[in-house]
């Protein structure tokens, strides 16, 4: 079949200043998507606007600022209800006859709670601390507590079950080895290691030159059990269990076939060049009975010496699944909300599947409260944490701690094109393409994570010191710090918080 | 001495320590559109960038402890700093016979024949910067400033 004239427009105008560009092809050079090009007769420089994907990769590293991408000012006519995305959808699917595709998360103007919640500060009566002069405990710990103190001859007669120890309540989440480069984990482990917290294998398994850091690493599990074996379960310091994923709840995994080159192909477990297919469901999981002896076939396999969490995407009805999931047996749950982000995901499933993360979390720790098995689980919250008083307000709503992604791969250099599952990210994060690769130097990149999770210590250690409180534990599910703006009586009642000025 | 190392493997054939390295040996040297559109003839680049997908890195002069350059050049315009221990040219002395060139096992030194004929290579940017352009140019850490013993990074 002949191939129909496109109707697609570009979508960026890139502007480049002839007076400043000096034909040194930076742009030329790294342009994975060949926008960019060299005119040998004219002695010039081009660009194809039509492959841009506004990356920004020629922008920033242009040394003369020549360039300046723009939205294309070629504007249809306007249309409340037929927006331009609207449109351009619906000529790429009658051109394609094919599923939208997009990466990082979901885009779409929903509201964004943490910004309709406002955190307390101390006054007069009860002082504020400054964390530059007294100590500030930020650490925190996640795992299953004794619902009470029992001593017995001066000693905790419980034994306290595995603790995964956390210096700063924040881990890199679930990234695996083939949506992101071996390089991009390697920045993540090692500002992991230096920062105290963890970094997570998400489903491709652990790669071999990265077992060292097994003590800051949580391992999945996920349907595909990707590279899941023994060594495996006991490099890391938790297991977690992959139900769901924020960005496409319900929906699997796919990797395809072009990127399971050796090292990936190696690292899951599967071969060369094939299609690395997890899907939806685990085949052995279709109830919490099931997902219980799961729990406990990892606790078995590592001697009961590791927590095992559970990660579910934040669906309608979060807080009975939780419920589920703490009586199974997991030491932890990760939430995961529907701004997470991912490598590739069905664009429509992306924008219009599960809830806001805040009220998944709200509920879930409602729900375990008045259930009595808090103490049981821990939380982590994870989708679209941006910054440190995203974290602040997560603790004070109820998690042990937060996961972040798209903040991590951010600190790395992400420029948010959206456009990871193509494989030529321009730098160097979500590709296996060895050229582009080697554009993310770990050694950079790991202390670029690093100070990323430095800079937001500090600034929770403000946050704390201005609300009075000297450490993080003492703010967990401590609601009253927070005060809602802007939501409706429904709202703040999900949320369990009192409207600014109450 | 220092030296400047590439580690190939961090090296995104970008060119910017072209770039930097043409800049700092132009009149303009804080000024990269000047340098490039305001100076004739325009530096070469004494650091050449190899590529062939997905190997590139970017090389320069060695300074070779018993360099092959110094010993070949006919008119001495070749000579080690006995200080620094840089290989430079005497670009006044050079008489463009690019026996150099001939000699210079790692192919670090160019013909630059648009002014008078002469020998064009890295100097360190001795007397220019204290850490060489290209070094403080690139993007990504590919090119390492250090001692021969220095452990990488």
């Amino acid at each position: 079949m002949a191939l129909l004239k496109s109707y697609l427009t570009p979508d960026f105008l890139i502007e480049r200043n002839k007076d400043r560009c000096i034909q040194c092809r930076v742009c030329v050079q790294q342009c994975a998507n060949e926008v960019h090009y060299y005119d040998d007769e004219d002695g010039e420089v081009y660009s194809d606007e039509m492959k841009c994907v506004n990356c920004q990769r020629c922008v920033t590293l242009c040394p003369t600022r020549a360039l300046v991408i723009r939205s294309s000012p070629n504007e249809l006519r306007k249309n409340a209800n037929w927006t331009p995305e609207v449109i351009r959808s619906i000529y790429i699917q009658a051109e394609t006859g094919g599923v939208l595709l997009t990466g990082m998360g979901n885009d779409r103007p929903y509201p964004v709670y943490w910004d309709h919640m406002l955190l307390n500060a101390s006054q007069v009566t009860n002082p504020s601390i400054d964390p530059l002069r007294e100590p500030m405990e930020c650490k925190t710990f996640l795992g299953r507590k004794p619902a009470s103190l029992v001593f017995e001859n001066g000693r905790l007669k419980e034994k306290i079950p595995p603790q995964l120890e956390l210096d700063i309540p924040v881990m890199f989440s679930a990234m695996s080895f083939g949506s992101i480069s071996l390089n991009a984990i390697k920045s993540l482990a090692r500002a992991a290691r230096q920062e105290g917290t963890y970094f997570n294998t998400g489903e491709g398994g652990l790669h071999k030159e990265l077992y060292p850091y097994g003590e800051n690493c949580i391992v999945q599990v996920a349907s595909g059990r990707f590279g899941v074996h023994s060594e495996y379960l006991e490099a890391g310091s938790a297991v977690e269990i992959k139900i769901g994923q924020g960005a496409k709840p319900g929906i699997g995994g796919h990797l395809p076939g072009e990127k399971v080159g050796k090292e990936i192909s190696e690292t899951r477990m599967i071969p060369e060049g094939t299609d690395a297919l997890s899907p939806a469901p685990h085949h052995d999981i279709y109830s919490i009975e099931d997902l219980r002896q799961l729990i406990f076939s990892l606790k078995e396999a590592t001697g009961y010496q590791k927590p095992v969490g559970v990660k579910i995407a934040a669906v309608h009805n979060v807080a009975a699944i939780a419920s589920g999931i703490a009586r199974a047996g997991a030491d932890y749950i990760a939430i995961d909300g529907y701004r997470g982000g991912t490598g590739a995901a069905p664009l429509r499933i992306r924008d219009n599947v599960g809830i806001p993360v805040e009220f998944a979390l709200a509920a879930v720790d409602t729900r375990l409260r008045n259930e009595g098995i808090r103490n049981e689980v821990s939380l982590v919250v994870a989708g679209s944490i941006r910054s440190s008083s995203d974290v602040v307000k997560a603790v004070a709503l109820g998690a042990d701690a937060v996961y972040i992604a798209s903040a991590a791969l951010l600190a790395l250099g992400c420029h948010m094109c959206q456009k990871c599952y193509t494989g030529k990210c321009n730098w160097g994060i979500a590709t296996q393409d060895p050229h582009l690769t080697k554009r993310l130097n770990p050694d950079l990149g790991a202390q670029r994570a690093a100070n990323l999770l430095r800079g937001w210590k500090h600034e929770i250690q403000e946050m704390l010191g201005g609300m009075g409180i000297n450490a993080l534990e003492s703010l967990r599910g401590n609601r009253l710090m927070l005060r809602g703006i802007g939501l409706t009586e429904k709202e703040l009642e999900i949320l369990g918080i009192k409207a600014a000025g109450e | 001495m220092k030296k400047v190392y590439a580690r190939e493997e961090y090296c995104t054939g970008c060119g910017l320590c072209q770039v930097h390295c043409i800049t700092a040996h132009s009149p303009y040297k804080d000024n990269i559109v000047k340098a490039y559109k305001k100076t004739f003839p325009r530096p070469l680049p004494r650091v050449i960038v190899e590529e062939q997908r997905p190997v590139s890195f970017a090389l320069q002069c060695r300074h070779c402890e018993d360099a092959p350059c110094v010993k070949a050049c006919i008119t001495g315009a070749m000579q080690r700093d006995p200080a620094t221990g840089v290989v430079n040219n005497d670009e006044s002395r050079c008489v463009g016979c690019w026996t150099c060139i001939l000699v210079c096992p790692h192919g670090a030194v160019a013909r630059d024949e648009r002014g008078k004929k002469a020998a064009s290579k890295c100097d360190m940017c001795s007397g220019i910067h204290e850490v060489p352009a290209c070094v403080a140019g690139c993007p990504n850490g590919a090119l390492e400033y250090r001692g021969e013993r220095e452990k990488e990074a």
